[in-house]
């Protein structure tokens, strides 16, 4: 009998399926997260910070141009630094894929007999939930900026920090997965992700953007994520888009940006490599 | 050098799963290639069930490399290898659930506590619930750290933490152990606690326990053993068989010139003299009877002279003409080839 064509005995132990093990390592990313009290000050101090440092200085600076319509820039930045915040936590989330390969526990999940689409849901669902938690402590300031949420746009509003906390997650695993030093995915932080919040409309409005930065912005899936906050914050205030673009449309794209996030994270995982995994 | 031994079992693998008591690990004319160099050139070797069974090589020799493919995290370049009669190249699923793995990379999380740690593990391969629970308080009396169940592992001592990373390898009550350096960074009880332990496994639960080492004495305790060099597998059978194999008795001289030296002796007594690390070095039955002549043939020029039974080490260089390695150097991350010394 040939070992090719063995088929699995039934005295096998049962697959561990794909839920449990990803509901185990989410709940390793959570713990790990909070048992590490200077992250937990980190993530949440220091966009504040940002938020007050720069919007207060902005907004004086700006105050004589139009700016971004009626608006105050302090309550025009503030959905950009939940963006900010959400962007921050699940990127530096996810600098723990290298940690864990650097240090054997990822060896030690990768010979489990778990399926590879439950490491990368795990992984990302727990960046995921690390991130929309920070990015939902942030709207305790929302009634310092002029919001008011109903029942109804608050779900809304955690709805799209989910979604951006998700693909940005995701996004963040894909950059992590291949890697094997953090220097190197800072260094992608800085020349690939930070342009990508610059060009979301979370500084500057797309409306007044020149031609190609504009263009720029327009394909980045990041300025549908603000733009669906700011409308969700501030109804009355005018639509950053030159076109007709709904609440739903933004929120669509979204979800598609986090499909195609985490189809890349698992289409990574999924090789399996002939070169040394640790 | 007499790389292909008689002792390496080339049977084909078609007519080993039908014999009784067949083997538990077959590895059959493995290699790999990373881009510019050959790790593994075409390895053959089976481990028996509850069988402790070495691999024993220098760093660059292949036996990571090996590890890795055994433990499916790599595919080979060619060849196969079957654990518990799954394919490891195309059955990894399956091979996972019968192997558990202990590396040498520190693979606990040390901001979980034990128990976190491995209900963690265990969740990895579908235990849940009370049987969990009980599996994990009976894993960590077995190693003995029930009491410390709550505690952090980063309050562990390096022993502490070995034996959290093994009882999740068992966690799940694998066939097969697979082991890479595992006494890496432990002090000398440690190492000898976790070998006793490996023993009991093997006696008591019939695990079959495959270990990688770079140490001659670690390998001494093995039931069998392959020997791997540059990729090939230069020796294979039990400490015993490999180092009677060699026959007669070591001799080391030290002498101010040693080549000059080892040219002399050759030629007056037709002896097998090599310089090695400085010193002279003869492979000679009934050593203690040619020690008496030689100091006499070169009065004064022997410093110190030494007869011993072979060694692993002997049976690696009389195998492949070089040392093993330098004896205090340590040893070098295994991505790094080592280049050993050659005579």
């Amino acid at each position: 009998m040939s070992t090719q064509t063995a088929t699995f005995p039934a005295t096998a132990p049962p697959s561990a399926g794909v839920l449990l093990p990803a509901f185990t390592l989410w709940w390793r990313e959570v713990v790990r997260f909070y048992r590490q009290r200077a992250r937990v000050v980190g993530v949440i101090l220091s966009p504040l910070l940002f938020w007050i440092v720069l919007g207060s200085g902005f907004g004086t600076s700006f105050r004589s141009g139009q700016g971004a319509g009626q608006q105050n820039y302090l309550d025009y930045f503030y959905p950009g630094t939940l963006v900010m915040i959400v962007l921050f936590t699940a990127i530096f989330t996810m600098m723990s894929v290298i940690e864990d390969r650097n240090e054997g526990f990822l060896l030690s999940v990768l010979v489990a007999p778990v399926p590879r689409a439950a490491i990368v849901l795990g992984k990302v669902l727990g960046g995921t939930t690390l991130a929309t938690t920070q990015g939902l402590i942030f709207l305790v300031f929302a009634p310092l900026v002029g919001v008011h949420m109903t029942l109804v746009s608050f779900g809304l509003i955690a709805l799209t920090v989910f979604l951006v906390s998700f693909a940005l997650t995701a996004l963040g695993f894909a950059i992590a997965w291949p890697m094997d030093s953090t220097q190197a995915f800072h260094a992608i932080i800085n020349l690939f992700l930070i342009p990508l919040w610059l060009l979301s409309g979370a500084l500057f409005p797309l409306s007044k953007a020149s031609g190609w930065i504009r263009w720029l912005m327009y394909a980045n899936p990041l300025t549908y994520g603000v733009e669906a906050l700011r409308t969700l914050m501030y109804p009355e205030a005018p639509s950053s888009f030159s076109f007709d673009f709904s609440l739903t449309a933004s929120i669509l794209t979204l979800v598609l940006f986090a499909l195609f996030m985490f189809g890349l994270a698992f289409a990574l995982a999924s090789r399996r490599t002939t070169k040394p995994a640790a | 050098m007499t790389s292909n031994s008689t002792s390496i079992d080339l049977a084909h693998p078609a007519q080993h799963s039908e014999q009784a008591g067949q083997p538990i690990i077959s590895v059959r004319d493995l290699v790999h290639r990373y881009q510019d160099r050959t790790a593994l050139n075409g390895v053959s070797f089976d481990v028996r069930p509850a069988e402790l069974f070495g691999l024993l090589g220098p760093n660059g020799s292949g036996k990571t490399t090996l590890f890795r493919i055994l433990s499916t995290l790599m595919v080979p370049t060619s060849g196969s290898a079957t654990i518990a009669g799954f394919d490891a190249v195309h059955q990894p699923g399956a091979v996972r659930r019968h192997i558990g793995v202990v590396f040498q990379a520190q693979s606990v999380d040390l901001k979980l506590t034990a128990y976190e740690n491995l209900w963690h593990q265990g969740h990895l391969y579908g235990l849940r619930g009370a049987e969990l629970k009980a599996r994990i308080n009976e894993i960590l009396t077995r190693v003995g750290l029930l009491d410390r169940s709550a505690d952090r592992v980063e309050t562990f001592s390096g022993g502490m933490q070995r034996r959290i990373e093994l009882a999740k390898g068992l966690l799940h009550h694998p066939e097969v152990l697979l082991l890479d350096e595992p006494t890496t960074g432990l002090d000398p009880g440690a190492r000898r606690d976790l070998w006793q332990y490996l023993q009991i496994l093997r006696d008591q639960e019939q695990v079959s326990v495959i270990v990688t080492t770079h140490l001659m004495e670690e390998a001494e305790r093995c039931d069998r053993l392959a020997i791997l060099n540059e990729g090939s597998l230069v020796a294979l059978g039990t400490p015993e068989a490999l180092t009677r194999e060699i026959g007669g008795d070591i001799i080391l001289l030290e002498a101010h010139d040693p080549q000059t030296l080892a040219d002399r002796i050759r030629s007056k007594f037709q002896v097998d003299a090599t310089v090695m690390d400085n010193r002279v070095r003869i492979e000679i039955e009934n050593g203690h009877r040619f020690v008496p002549d030689v100091v006499e043939a070169f009065p004064g020029e022997i410093q110190s002279l030494s007869v011993s039974k072979p060694t692993l080490e002997d049976v690696f260089i009389h195998r492949t003409g070089h040392r093993f390695w330098n004896e205090d150097a340590e040893p070098a991350p295994d991505t790094r080839k080592k280049k050993t010394k050659k005579t």
